[in-house]
């Protein structure tokens, strides 16, 4: 990859990530928290791919110490982000029979 | 051969990237934000099988170990633990994102042979990676209370900054001398700054540290995503990163003060303002319930004394009652009430609260003139009148909800103590204001089996 290209993805990266969470209701503010934390879990294929390529045993401990670091944040912020948003759903559908009670 | 699994692990990337930005936008609106998470969790399936035939790998039954290992103490562990205990796994996930990164940059430059641009990233992931390791680490046993204090000691701040100069010299060093001695000094020097930057911050401040973590860890990701050539990485990463800063600014802004000042001032230390004098005035269950009760109009402001309590379902029992009684009934969160922005917002989601009865600080502010009754549950310094009063006050400035302006103030509260700020609170002491000492379950409950009688 290029350098100064790998430097555009970069910057429009960044201007990706600031606008999704530019105009966010505070209600979102911890899921969304939550489901970032759980998108920086992609890290998981970089330490598969340096534990793939370590080739001694030094390498070998450090990369397997960073796969199941990867993983754990992959999947733990999955899950954590999964049981917060179930509860909106809940939630909406409560207020929609509780608006049908009161009609 | 490897040309095409190449070209298949960059094509799948491509299309992961395409969902953890879908997935994300998807997550910023509440109606949405459950198919957002579906989203970006395909994304990250796709990500990890494809990666298997990235070229030129071996080590494959250690790859899938440390996965299963990783994976199934994360996915129990995240099952397991109760709503309350949110912030700190979100902490705890974080820490091991960023220690995933610092490892990845130990084990590329272990590997060596790299140029200036290359190293200069590996080095630089390294570090943001493993303080974002060691500093979530300490943010999260603080946050489940196995360290609920703060560390500080004097010439603090210039032994921290003594340490960083060091690490920062390390990290140069391995240009002159790339040796595994010297990037373990590097890495141990780094993961010593991240506990140390954390030690001094309080409590209250947990909430825009683990955010700032969020990001640095982000940032992280996408410089070993360079490093690695790895376009997922540099896209994903970036987005969290430029994403999570936004937010860890949001949320200082909303305690009124900068990053600099949570990450350095050592808040809530001392206390602080001035010592206030009055007295607090109890009050018992019945006759608080009779003012909610014939209310026009209630606000509840929790914190996270209700979280603590675990008492969010019996307010919500407690505010049907009352709406059925034609009380309208409101909920004011404060953007940094509990441990996280918008904490209260998902315990009261799950007690079943409908969101349209929640209202933030700038929607409700103006309504506490027209309430009969506040009910202060668990929540301390965000309803604290000094912050508009007090400039020796080190909440002063901070955006707090007016409960004072309500005719009547009723706070559920377990002991005479301060909150986490550490300072009187004007509001306890005012002559509106009447104390109902319990833990805030019970007493959401005494009050609902009083408002029931009546």
């Amino acid at each position: 990859m290029e350098g100064f290209v790998a430097l555009y993805i970069f910057m429009l990266a960044a201007f990706t990530g600031y606008e999704i969470i530019g105009r966010v209701p505070t209600i979102l503010h911890t899921p969304l928290m939550s489901g970032s934390n759980f998108i920086h879990g992609i890290v998981l294929v970089g330490a598969m791919v340096a534990l793939g390529e370590a080739d001694n045993l030094v390498e070998q401990i450090i990369g397997f110490v960073a796969v199941v670091l990867g993983a754990g944040n992959a999947v733990g912020g999955y899950v954590v982000t999964e049981r917060m948003l179930e509860m909106f759903k809940s939630s909406k559908g409560k207020s929609q029979s509780k608006g049908e009670e009161s009609a | 051969m490897a040309e095409y699994s190449e070209l298949l692990v960059r094509a799948s990337y491509f299309l992961v990237a395409v969902l953890f930005i879908v997935g994300l936008k998807r997550m910023s609106s509440p109606v949405t934000a459950r198919g957002g998470i579906l989203w970006a969790g395909v994304g990250m399936l796709i990500a990890t099988l494809v990666t298997f035939a990235w070229p030129g790998m071996s080590n494959y039954p250690l790859i899938i170990v440390a996965i299963a290992i990783g994976g199934i103490i994360a996915w129990v562990s995240g099952k397991r633990v109760p709503m309350t205990g949110m912030p700190q796994m979100v902490a705890l996930y974080n820490g091991m994102g960023g220690g995933s990164a610092g490892a990845i940059g130990a084990v590329v430059l272990l590997g060596g042979g790299h140029d200036t641009i290359h190293m200069t990233l590996a080095i630089l992931g390294g570090l943001i990676g493993t303080v974002s390791f060691s500093g979530s680490l300490i943010a999260f046993t603080k946050l489940q209370g196995w360290a609920d204090r703060q560390y500080i000691f004097p010439g603090q701040q210039l032994f921290n900054a003594l340490v960083f100069i060091a690490t920062v010299a390390a990290g140069a060093y391995l240009f002159v001398d790339l040796t595994p001695t010297n990037i373990a000094i590097f890495f141990g020097l780094a993961f010593a700054v991240g506990i140390l930057m954390t030690l001094p911050i309080g409590g209250a401040d947990m909430p825009v540290v683990i955010s700032l973590y969020n990001a640095l860890t982000g940032l992280a990701v996408a410089f070993e995503g360079f490093v690695l050539q790895n376009e997922a990485m540099i896209i994903a990463g970036t987005v969290v990163g430029a994403a999570g800063t936004l937010l860890t600014q949001l949320m200082a802004r909303a305690m009124n003060r900068s990053l600099g000042n949570v990450l350095f001032s050592g808040f809530g230390a001392t206390g602080g303002g001035a010592a206030l004098e009055g007295e607090m005035k109890p009050i018992d269950a019945a006759d608080a319930a009779v003012m909610m009760a014939y209310a026009d109009k209630v606000i509840i402001v929790p914190g996270y004394g209700m979280a603590v309590a675990q008492a969010q379902h019996k307010v919500w029992e407690l505010t049907r009652q009352l709406l059925d009684r034609g009380v309208k009934v409101k909920f004011a969160i404060h953007p940094v009430a509990g441990r996280m922005p918008g904490h209260m917002n998902v315990l009261l989601a799950e007690a079943g609260v409908p969101y349209d009865l929640i209202y933030d600080l700038d929607e409700i502010n103006a309504e506490f003139k027209t309430a009969d009754v506040s009910l202060v549950i668990g929540a301390n310094d965000v309803v604290n009148p000094v912050a508009k009063t007090d400039p020796s006050s080190p909440i002063y400035g901070m955006p707090v909800l007016d409960a004072e302006e309500s005719h009547n103030v009723i706070v559920i509260k377990r002991g005479q103590g301060r909150g986490f700020a550490g300072i009187d609170n004007a509001l306890f002491l005012a002559d509106n204001t009447r104390m109902l000492y319990g833990d805030g379950q019970v007493m959401a409950g005494e009050l609902l089996q009083q408002v029931k009688q009546l």
